[in-house]
């Protein structure tokens, strides 16, 4: 598949929020308001493709050499937690401020389904190096366009009269569950008109 | 100590109440028989992982204690993955990368970090079952209102004769199908939760309502 259909295929038809369900914590958990939205979903897209660089040569040149795939889910979990400490460390030492804007989120994305996931979906995808880090930049912007439009919504509904029982995280994922409606319009058949 | 059990059933279930493992949930309940393998594959590693965590949580050094749960887990995911690969091919395939996924699924790092870390093995145990169980009959709802609804099916193991799908009359051939889709499973799961917060609610305004009138007899009674 092309680089350019890879990223329409995770920004808009696999959603990994809204068709997918991956990454659902932090997205009913972190979208109350929209400056810590983009945070996360910047933070998210930064993890995403390293992790699924990383991932990726682990398995092609360590795990396949060896013949050791079923260690696969292991590995990569190490990886990524391995990976997210990195980073956190890394962006301390370079750049204090953009820490102080993304680093409360850095722990959550450990234990986000959305990173292994896009390593996982990689692997089983057989996609290239270049192929798996687009994959996971595009599956992060999708978590991204997600989380803002959400998150807007949401400060919006803040103001408005909804029904007791109904208010916080129930109404949360019925906006949601009205977002996916609309994310059905984008479908294979779309990609096919794009690409030709 | 039964309370260990039946805590994780009902009052703090962990998809209703508090939330947890909600990825796998809304991604597997399409079908009735994809809840009850996830079920069963989360009810093995959050049983494993809690009493593998709950005997090593004298030799794990605290500050590591994190990457050691998951190594456990993550184990465990493995074991059930080659296990459903090899005798359950279908359902493995139905259920995609979400079987390698258990292992990120908050419920077992929550459980094993906030009760096996610090309890003793008996405890450990009956807390990973009620949590395990709950886990299982909140994904059996969902997809049971999924399947039914969106598709007018209950679809469930195949034996003999029989195929392992029950149809539904009337519902089979004009069902709901957005129920079956994705926006369905997060419609879904928003009325559920509403629905058990107006229950809470219910039976919190009841007691204030009882605790309130509870003198009122004693009164009428002494004019």
């Amino acid at each position: 598949m092309s680089y350019i259909g890879i990223i329409i295929t995770f920004v808009f038809i696999n959603n990994f929020i809204l068709t997918q369900f991956l990454g659902l914590c932090p997205f009913i958990g972190v979208s109350r308001k929209t400056d810590s939205a983009v945070g996360m979903g910047f933070a998210v897209i930064f993890v995403m493709s390293m992790a699924s660089l990383a991932t990726w040569a682990v398995y092609r040149l360590i795990l396949v050499p060896l013949n050791i795939e079923y260690l696969q889910t292991i590995s990569f979990i190490l990886i990524i937690a391995a990976l997210v400490q990195l980073v956190e460390m890394v962006i301390i030492k370079i750049s204090p401020p953009l820490y102080k804007a993304l680093g409360i989120y850095l722990p959550l994305i450990t234990t986000n389904c959305a990173v292994l996931g896009i390593a996982l979906i990689g692997v089983r995808s057989n996609y290239n190096a270049l192929e798996s880090f687009v994959a996971g930049i595009a599956a992060g912007l999708g978590f991204l366009l997600a989380i803002v439009v959400m998150s807007t919504i949401r400060e919006r509904l803040d103001r408005e009269w909804v029904p007791k029982p109904f208010r916080g995280v129930p109404i949360a994922f019925i906006t949601a569950g009205l977002m996916a409606l609309a994310f059905m319009a984008f479908d294979k058949a779309l990609l096919k008109n794009l690409l030709g | 100590m039964f309370n260990e059990f039946t805590k994780g059933i009902f009052k703090e279930n962990p998809i209703f109440i508090i939330l947890l493992g909600l990825c796998p949930t809304l991604a597997v309940s399409t079908q009735v028989v994809n809840a009850l393998g996830m079920g069963a594959g989360v009810i093995f590693v959050l049983l494993g992982s809690e009493i593998f965590v709950s005997l090593l949580k004298d030799f794990i050094p605290e500050r590591i204690r994190i990457p050691a749960f998951i190594v456990i887990i993550a184990s465990f995911v493995t074991i059930v993955d080659l296990v459903m690969q090899a005798y359950a091919p279908s359902l493995s395939k139905s259920l995609g990368v979400f079987v390698q996924l258990i292992v990120v699924n908050c419920i077992i790092l929550g459980r094993a970090e906030a009760f096996a870390s610090k309890r003793k093995l008996g405890e450990s145990l009956l807390d990973a079952l009620g949590m395990g169980v709950g886990f299982t009959l909140g994904l059996l709802l969902i997809s049971a209102i999924r399947e039914i609804l969106g598709a007018g099916t209950i679809t469930l193991f195949a034996v003999g004769s029989f195929d392992g799908v029950i149809r539904i009359p009337g519902l089979v051939s004009q069902p709901a199908r957005v129920l079956a889709l994705a926006p369905g499973a997060l419609l879904v799961i928003g009325f559920l939760k509403a629905l058990f917060n107006w229950l809470e609610m219910r039976k919190q305004s009841r007691e204030a309502w009882a605790a309130e009138a509870a003198p009122a007899p004693s009164e009428g009674g002494a004019s």
